[in-house]
């Protein structure tokens, strides 16, 4: 039952097409016979899947995205949760700034901060090491997590906690027994929407990576600046599809339009 | 009369907020302070760089018109993104909120979910889609009619708007959808029962009360677009720079840190005073209707 | 003759029937309210006449005009919303003159007519005022004098009142009547409350899973209620099981050891309505023990146990001495306070 008219549907035909052809057009290169670039028009072959075996940067920088992102996200988290719990809870002067503060990453453009990163961690002596990526992933997969955790935090009924709190329950206890299962939710989609954010920068990680701690984009990027064959859309392809899975899982576990609403938010 | 409750309540937010505090500050303002003071460091090809203030990097952006050319295709490139989000992703998040419950959700992922696959992914498929004067998006419009040669794409701005604007809609989609669920559900009926026509219920009814989510949108867009680097690096190649690339290209071939320092401050700057202005002055426009 | 008519409508949503051979007629200046649970079908009625949904089957006719051709924006319905859907980026004045501009009224008659009509409702001083920038109450005198400004053949009200709090709704219930009966528009309002259908209207139709239960006068209905769930849902009361003895004569109505002549027409098993405020206590009838007994100041509220099954009894404070709690007690009531239907399965 749509209240939209045929002008308005053929408009939105062609809008999701136009969105979903570039992903689209990838992944369907990625399973080309050919030894070149070109839709699989003589069926389809998975010889550039295999291809990849034979490509250790790939799989290494891979390894290296996954490591930083799950890592990266949860140290983000140690540091978010706490300070999401009193954005939530309590009203203190120097609040706004701080909140503006937290979610500076976010204004920042990532180039500004992969060259103020360099510059730090170079004169540190870390300039390249997988110690500065993960410090500067956590600074801007920060946001991400705060947001999502600062949701949930917020919603939270707190005379629950003040009835755990006359029960007996204090400190550490609290937050354990009581505090953390109820915001959990909102904290694992913030660990996946940082992790996914992690794993997808580029724009901050070219400027940090050195060969061996390059990441799976960074890796792909270099890739394409010098040629684009179909080795890099089957990367692409797999790259979408772990992706695709963790959206999935984010949807089941949160729903992805809060998941995302969070982050529209966050631009201001 | 202070309790020790209150007292508690004093602190305790202090106490939460302090490691995430300590962690910004240590390194989040101080690299961006040392950008800053890198800007107006000296830089030779064989002395390196030299740790003096001098206002040689910023004197150069602002005399040579190489600098100027570029900052002004790097706005350009992020106004026609930006305007192209608005022109598409505003009608289609106002078709998307009038389809029911099943089809709404599935093309809300649809449209979003790319938000979330890597901008490599997404413009190596526009790189594909383009591929030089007989690419795919050639074909099409050639035999739709709509051109009768064929556009280049690669390593122009018209490429890397269009490659930017299908990166960046998912934002204008989000922002203008989010406007819509402000929108009382029974307003078009309200305006429909007054004697309003389509047409009008949407240009007076509708278009006022999402304008502000439209323009939200928009500095969101505006923002990413004028800082990307991935989609215009792909897209331009090396030939066509922006502020990003450009100082990509200072830090790691040059290697030439202090100019490409300027150029990332020069950036930061131009933005966050755009995007701080721009919101202030919604904010005033509609402070008498939304608060 | 009547002036708006609906003639056997039904609205269907897939399987699901939502309105069902719902016939009504309605004359010129009346105020009808539609009284039911949610979900009784009563807003979908209601946006059948708008227009906004569409009937599956049945007619909607005014002055003997077919609706169902008419364009929902060319109905000419003044239409106030439960959330009042006040256009937020424009002034009082602006929402007001909204629909008359859609009408083509000249600048100078719509400035005049938006005036009289924020004045009409209280609002005068108002005019550029955004809707944001008022109380509720504010607002549904908006929105009520943006759908009356453009003198509209038929009032539309859906829940206007159910968004303000208790005392701000008894004032506007003053205030809407007053208006209406002022003007004369005919009027429908949908409500989940049985003190506002009663306090406004001239004749309510009850509504339950879609279907009429009883029009009537305010009065009809509470004193006369066609079915049990019309009985319940218009206040308090008491049902008994009670049998009607034609063996006897004269033939008697009987529950427990009350008794009285047998009302004509019903035979066999029946339930005995009577609201609580029209028992009293007495030497003969129903027997029954106090359980608890409630002050509430003007009035008292027994809850009793009788020998057909829990009762409730309400007596005026006025003065004289009340049975306590536990004591045992007589309960009966003037066989015209009752009413007496058929009872099913029995």
């Amino acid at each position: 039952m749509s209240r939209n008219g045929p002008l308005a549907l053929i408009f939105h035909t062609i809008f999701v097409i136009v969105m979903v052809a570039p992903i689209l057009v990838v992944c369907l290169v990625a399973f080309t016979p050919e030894g070149f670039l070109s839709l699989p028009t003589n069926g389809f072959s998975l010889r550039w899947f295999r291809a990849i075996a034979n490509y250790p940067e790939f799989i290494h920088a891979f390894w290296v995205s996954l490591g930083l992102g799950a890592l990266s996200s949860f140290v983000a988290l140690l540091f978010a949760v706490p300070a999401a719990l009193a954005l939530a809870r309590y009203r203190f002067r120097g609040r706004d700034a701080l909140a503006a503060l937290f979610l500076s990453p976010l204004m920042i453009p990532h180039v500004v901060l992969g060259i103020a990163f360099l510059r730090f961690f170079t004169s540190a002596g870390l300039g390249g090491s997988f110690a500065a990526l993960i410090i500067a992933h956590v600074i801007i997969v920060f946001p991400f997590a705060l947001r999502l955790t600062l949701a949930a935090a917020t919603g939270m009924d707190l005379s629950v906690e003040m009835a755990a709190v006359s029960l007996g329950a204090n400190g550490w206890t609290l937050f354990r027994r009581v505090t953390l299962p109820l915001i959990l939710p909102g904290v694992i989609s913030g660990w996946a929407l940082a992790f996914i954010q992690s794993f997808d920068d580029l724009t901050m990680t070219v400027f940090l990576a050195a060969p061996g701690t390059e990441t799976l984009p960074v890796r792909m990027f270099l890739y394409i600046q010098d040629n684009i064959d179909p080795l890099v859309t089957s990367v692409s392809a797999c790259v979408i599809a772990i992706t695709m899975t963790a959206l999935i899982l984010l949807d089941r576990f949160y729903g992805l339009d809060r998941v995302l609403a969070g982050k529209g938010d966050t631009g201001r | 009369m202070s309790t020790a409750a209150d007292e508690r309540n004093a602190r305790a937010p202090w106490a939460l907020t302090a490691p995430a505090l300590m962690l910004f500050v240590g390194v989040l303002l101080i690299p961006l302070a040392m950008t800053v003071m890198l800007s107006f460091h000296d830089w030779g090809q064989y002395k390196g760089i030299e740790p003096v203030f001098i206002l040689k990097n910023w004197h150069e952006i602002a005399t040579d018109p190489y600098y100027a050319e570029m900052f002004w295709r790097t706005f350009r490139i992020a106004i026609l993104t930006t305007l192209l989000t608005a022109l598409l992703g505003a009608p289609e998040a106002y078709i998307l909120n009038r389809m029911s419950g099943r089809w709404k959700s599935i093309f809300l992922l649809v449209i979003l979910g790319p938000l979330l696959i890597s901008v490599v992914a997404r413009t190596l498929g526009w790189a594909l889609l383009f591929g030089g004067n007989n690419g795919l998006v050639n074909k099409l419009l050639m035999s739709a009619g709509v051109i009768r040669s064929p556009i280049p794409f690669m390593f122009t701005e018209t490429g890397m708007v269009v490659a930017l604007a299908h990166v960046m809609m998912p934002f204008m989609v989000l922002s203008v959808w989010a406007a819509l669920q402000r929108l009382d559900p029974q307003i078009e009926n309200a305006a429909m029962s007054l004697g309003a026509g389509p047409v009008t219920i949407i240009r007076r009814i509708i278009m006022p009360q999402i304008m502000p989510g439209v323009l939200s949108g928009a500095i969101i867009v505006f923002s990413l677009s004028a800082s990307a680097f991935a989609t215009p690096a792909i897209i331009g190649g090396r030939r066509l720079k922006v502020a990003a690339t450009l100082a990509y290209d200072e830090f790691l071939n040059t290697l030439n840190w202090p100019l490409g320092a300027a150029v990332a401050t020069l950036l930061l700057v131009a933005l966050v005073l755009i995007v701080v202005g721009s919101n202030a002055l919604i904010e005033r426009r509609y402070a008498e209707v939304f608060r | 003759m009547a002036y708006l008519e609906l003639d056997r409508v039904a609205k269907q949503f897939g399987a699901q029937t939502v309105v069902d051979d719902f016939s009504l007629a309605v004359g010129k200046g009346e105020f009808i309210s539609f009284l039911g649970p949610s979900g009784c079908g009563k807003t979908t009625t209601l946006q059948m006449i708008a227009g906004f949904v569409d009937p599956t089957r049945g007619a909607i006719r005014l002055e003997d005009k077919n609706l169902a051709a008419i364009h929902p924006a060319k109905r000419g319905l003044g239409i106030v919303f439960q959330s009042y859907a006040l256009f937020p980026h424009m002034t009082a004045a602006e929402n007001v003159a909204f629909g008359l501009e859609m009408r083509n009224v000249p600048r100078g008659e719509r400035a005049e007519r938006v005036r009289a009509a924020l004045a009409m409702v209280g609002l005068a001083g108002y005019e550029d005022r955004h809707p944001r920038r008022m109380s509720g109450g504010q607002q549904q005198r908006v929105a009520l004098a943006r759908a009356l400004v453009i003198k509209p053949s038929v009032l539309l009200l859906d829940e206007p009142l159910s968004n303000l709090d208790a005392k701000l709704r008894e004032e506007m219930q003053i205030e809407l009547r007053q208006i209406q009966r002022t003007i004369g528009t005919t009027t429908i309002l949908v409500t989940h409350d049985q003190n506002e259908a009663m306090s406004l209207s001239d004749r309510i139709v009850v509504m339950s899973q879609g279907k009429i239960e009883q029009i009537g006068t305010p009065q009809e209905t509470y004193e006369r209620p066609a079915s049990a769930f019309v009985s319940q849902f218009l206040g308090k009361t008491n049902d008994f099981a009670g049998t009607i003895d034609r063996t006897v004569v004269p033939t008697q109505l009987v529950a427990g050891s009350w008794r009285a002549p047998a009302p004509a027409g019903l035979s066999g098993p029946v339930t005995v309505s009577v609201r609580p405020e029209r028992i009293g206590f007495g030497d003969a009838g129903l027997s029954a023990k106090i359980m608890t007994r409630i002050f509430q100041g003007n009035h008292w509220l027994f809850q009793c146990d009788s020998e057909c099954g829990p009762a409730i009894v309400i007596r005026q404070n006025d003065g004289q001495a009340q049975p306590a709690e536990g004591d045992a007690v007589r309960l009966t009531w003037r066989p015209e306070d009752m009413s007496v239907r058929a009872r099913a399965g029995a």
